[in-house]
């Protein structure tokens, strides 16, 4: 039975326009700069804000450094540092701070440089850690794309998924960045080599980086940011914009198991919690805003969102079914050009949650005409090893 | 100019010491709790199946099935980019441990899911790392 609660909505949001800012600010900057654009976009201002949600990826005591920044004396503060996944798992907890009463207006913020600082965050040899794990596998050299690859390689032996079937996820989000002028920018500033649609042949093509995976499954590495203020319904009344309501959320946690199954993901934890709360299926959903760090993360996670069954990806995302323009064959993929071809600068999750507003508001560059029920999936961590996973269902009035 | 050097676990972690330690002696170590059977691995100085953990040391006869693996073609560590294209997996320890490792191959389309593998060890001063190659 449905327990879905209308009582908390996204209000305001705002995507850093630059994904390349040649160190000409800093990620506490682009936090501010986004968090006063969306604040305003919601008709809000910093005052109103109590309570502040952040991914400590700034500083030691990050609740407090960001708090004394953003002038703001915050009623709740929630630091919760899971990765990519982390603005879900705000987004949820501000719901339920909002519903218990704790706060009002919730502002949560990301920014970082991650381009401008070379970070070869694809690439990077693994250092030695400090953990207990690290200090068990850091010797052979598994770089993050090989952890991702490692998923797909397995999943293609246990499904018979096929390298074109993979390179669906690229070619439909490629086809959405051309559509959205702040993706061709960042492909231009980033220097991408050629910057249009692509086809299946292209990606199976590109060049191979872990088996696998090749080049065109890779996501960019951008510098950027974004912020998202939601608020109580009694707030959101007042505001500017459209309320989007958070109407479900899941979180979960996956790590690496003796005898345990890498093609299936934390999702698999958190999408029924999710949905369960919302009262929708998968089916009904108009768009799929999920974390496409690589593309075996997004045919992973469309099993484990119960949008297809469990190594059913491959043959369900034939066909070009993800596009925006096919809306009878299931929800639209990605529509800003995800981490593949517009913004992923180390922690993608906003954007999942700004997008997927922009679409319930009918914002989007490739808008799917009324779309009205979304997911915003994060996967923060890494999909082979030890991930987290935040589901978010959204609704629009 | 010196060769780039693989970076190396070190002693003085507190769970996974016992571990190394071992493999000075190229024995591949795994826990298990005596009180509820629950296979520990990576090492651990409690039990995750119980709260009254009796965990006893084991040693691994080397042998282990690839459960997934790739072929890294690039890698900015210095060491790992000498190495190019390398293979790195998952394996399957006949005793039930999942260990990262390295396949050693001279062609990387030698690997597959499921090949049987055996260990062998790379020596260095303090301690040894567990390599794996194809079961001939
Ligand atoms: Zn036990």
């Amino acid at each position: 039975m449905s327990t879905q609660t209308r009582d908390a909505a996204i209000v305001g949001i705002h995507e850093y326009p630059s994904r390349d800012v040649e160190k000409l600010v800093s990620p506490l900057q682009i936090k501010a700069a986004c968090a006063a654009a969306a604040l305003k976009d919601a008709g809000l201002n910093w005052s109103d804000v109590d309570a502040i949600y952040d991914a400590s990826d700034g500083s030691a005591m990050s609740g407090l450094t960001i708090a004394e920044y953003f002038g703001i004396k915050p009623r709740v503060i929630d630091t919760t540092a899971v990765g990519g996944s982390s603005y879900e798992f705000h987004a949820a907890h501000a719901k339920r701070d909002i519903a218990a009463g704790r706060a009002k207006v919730a502002l949560l913020t990301y920014g970082s440089t991650a381009h401008s600082n070379a970070m070869a965050i694809g690439v990077g040899g693994r250092g030695m850690g400090t953990t207990p794990a690290d200090n068990m596998e850091s010797f052979a050299g598994m770089t993050l794309v090989a952890n991702y690859a490692m998923a797909a390689r397995r999943h293609m032996h246990e499904y018979g998924t096929t390298a074109e079937q993979l390179a669906e996820i690229s070619v439909a989000t490629r086809m959405h960045a051309m559509r959205n002028p702040e993706a061709v920018q960042a492909m231009k500033d980033l220097e991408f080599l050629d910057i249009r649609e692509t086809t299946i042949s292209d990606v199976v093509n590109s060049r191979m980086i872990a088996d696998p995976l090749r080049l065109l499954e890779c996501c960019m590495i951008s510098d950027g940011g974004g912020a998202v203020v939601i608020a109580s319904p009694e707030v959101a009344r007042n505001c500017r914009t459209k309320p989007v309501w958070i109407i479900g959320s899941g979180e979960a946690t996956k790590y690496p198991e003796n005898g345990g199954d890498i093609t299936r993901s934390a999702a698999i934890m958190s999408a029924p919690q999710a949905f369960g709360e919302a009262g929708v299926r998968p089916d009904e959903l108009d768009i799929a805003m999920i974390y496409d760090s690589f593309s075996i993360t997004v045919l992973t996670i469309l099993e484990d969102l119960g949008f297809c069954a469990k190594g059913e990806g491959g043959p369900w995302v034939e066909g070009g079914r993800l596009r925006f323009d096919r809306p009878a064959d299931g929800p639209a993929l990605n529509t800003d050009g995800g981490g593949l071809s517009s913004n992923h600068p180390g922690m993608r999750g906003i954007f999942l949650l700004i997008e997927a507003a922009r679409q319930l508001r009918g914002e989007s560059t490739s808008q799917v005409p009324g779309a009205a029920l979304a997911v915003a999936h994060g996967n923060g961590g890494m999909l082979g090893s030890r991930h987290t996973a935040g589901t978010i269902i959204l609704a629009r009035d | 100019m010196a060769d780039p050097q693989r970076p190396l676990p070190t002693l003085n972690e507190h769970d996974s010491h016992a571990f190394w330690q071992a493999t000075k002696n190229k024995e591949l170590k795994f826990q298990r709790c005596a009180n509820c059977q629950t296979l520990v691995f990576f090492p651990r100085s409690h039990c995750t199946g119980c709260t009254d953990g009796d965990l006893t040391w084991h040693t691994a006869s080397g042998l282990g099935t690839v459960y997934s693996y790739s072929v890294v073609r690039q890698s900015y560590h210095p060491f790992f980019r000498s190495k190019a294209p390398y293979v790195v997996a998952w394996i399957d320890l006949d005793e039930g441990p999942r260990l990262l490792s390295n396949v050693e191959v001279s062609d990387p389309a030698e690997v597959s899911v499921g090949q049987r593998v055996q260990v062998h060890w790379e020596e260095h001063d303090e301690l040894c790392i567990p390599l794996f190659a194809p079961v001939r």
